[in-house]
């Protein structure tokens, strides 16, 4: 790489940039779409989670591309750490809230890990909740307390 | 550039767009919760699109505190999650409040009346106390 215009390479720098971002867009695009038309929570989570996620990161890369300093650059790639790392939480939780409150189909699930200890049933396992917990006469919905683990 | 940039802020407005819709129709909260979430992650691409095209990088602390508070909203809802009655998406008749409110109240059995015992069941028993916990 010797002699090249200093010019050049902004250049190419912004054309890849605007790749990036068209298609981050694109992908924010998709996740929308997906959340509108999707029919179930789990899908819809999935769509809010993964080309969402990756469309921010290109919208970021392109950013990044973009004003090329490095700085910038530096918090760029925390907002990208902070998605990764936060995206799973919240699609863990509203996972985890929607099997417990019946929002979720089991027909619908290939593989239902849960399936053994649902949220209602925790009072006919003994050996889950503690022995002297469950009398005969709470409902069986379970109260709150019972489903805690 | 120029088309670049306007052909992307379109593309991330229509997916906003669909979020808020996603918001307003989703038949559970949990639903609303996720469409937030995807709002706000709308709206730190939004800033970005601003951003490149201004080639401005003040606004990049929004984005960084966006991602960091944006799981927050879910988090809380889906931690206090409840049991919600079927079948209903939008805000629910004033005749089914008033007779949650009386069963709350009155015992079950007296106020529950048949044509409102599929709507009511959930509610009945989850009302309040059947939070999701841990």
């Amino acid at each position: 790489m010797t002699e090249v215009d200093p010019g050049t390479w902004t250049t190419v720098a912004d054309a890849v940039a605007a790749v990036c971002m068209l298609l981050g867009a694109y992908f924010t695009l998709a996740a929308g779409v997906g959340l509108v038309r999707f029919p179930s929570l789990l899908a819809r989570m999935h769509t809010v989670t993964k080309p969402q996620v990756l469309g921010l990161v290109l919208l970021l890369a392109a950013l990044a591309l973009r004003v090329r300093s490095w700085s910038a650059v530096a918090m760029l790639v925390l907002v990208v750490v902070f998605q990764l790392a936060t995206s799973p939480v919240a699609a863990h939780m509203v996972g985890r809230a929607g099997f417990r409150t019946g929002k979720v189909d089991d027909a619908e699930l290939e593989l239902n890990e849960l399936r053994e200890t649902p949220a209602g049933l925790r009072l006919d396992e003994p050996g889950i909740d503690e022995p002297g917990v469950d009398e005969p006469g709470v409902d069986e919905p379970g109260s709150a307390e019972t489903r805690r683990t | 550039m120029l088309a670049a940039v306007i052909a992307s802020a379109v593309l991330v407005a229509a997916a906003a767009m669909l979020a808020l819709v996603r918001v307003e129709r989703g038949p559970s909260m949990l639903d609303r919760a996720v469409a937030l979430d995807a709002l706000t992650m709308t709206l730190v691409g939004a800033i970005a699109v601003e951003a490149i095209w201004s080639r401005r990088t003040e606004t990049i602390p929004i984005l960084v505190a966006l991602s960091m508070v944006g799981f927050v909203s879910s988090v809380t809802l889906s931690r206090f999650a409840a049991r919600e009655p079927t079948g209903e998406s939008q805000g629910r008749e004033p005749e089914d409040v008033a007779a949650q409110a009386r069963t709350s109240d009155v015992s079950r059995a007296e106020t529950r009346r048949a044509g409102h015992d599929d709507d009511l069941a959930p509610t009945d028993d989850e009302g309040t106390e059947g939070e999701v916990r841990g």
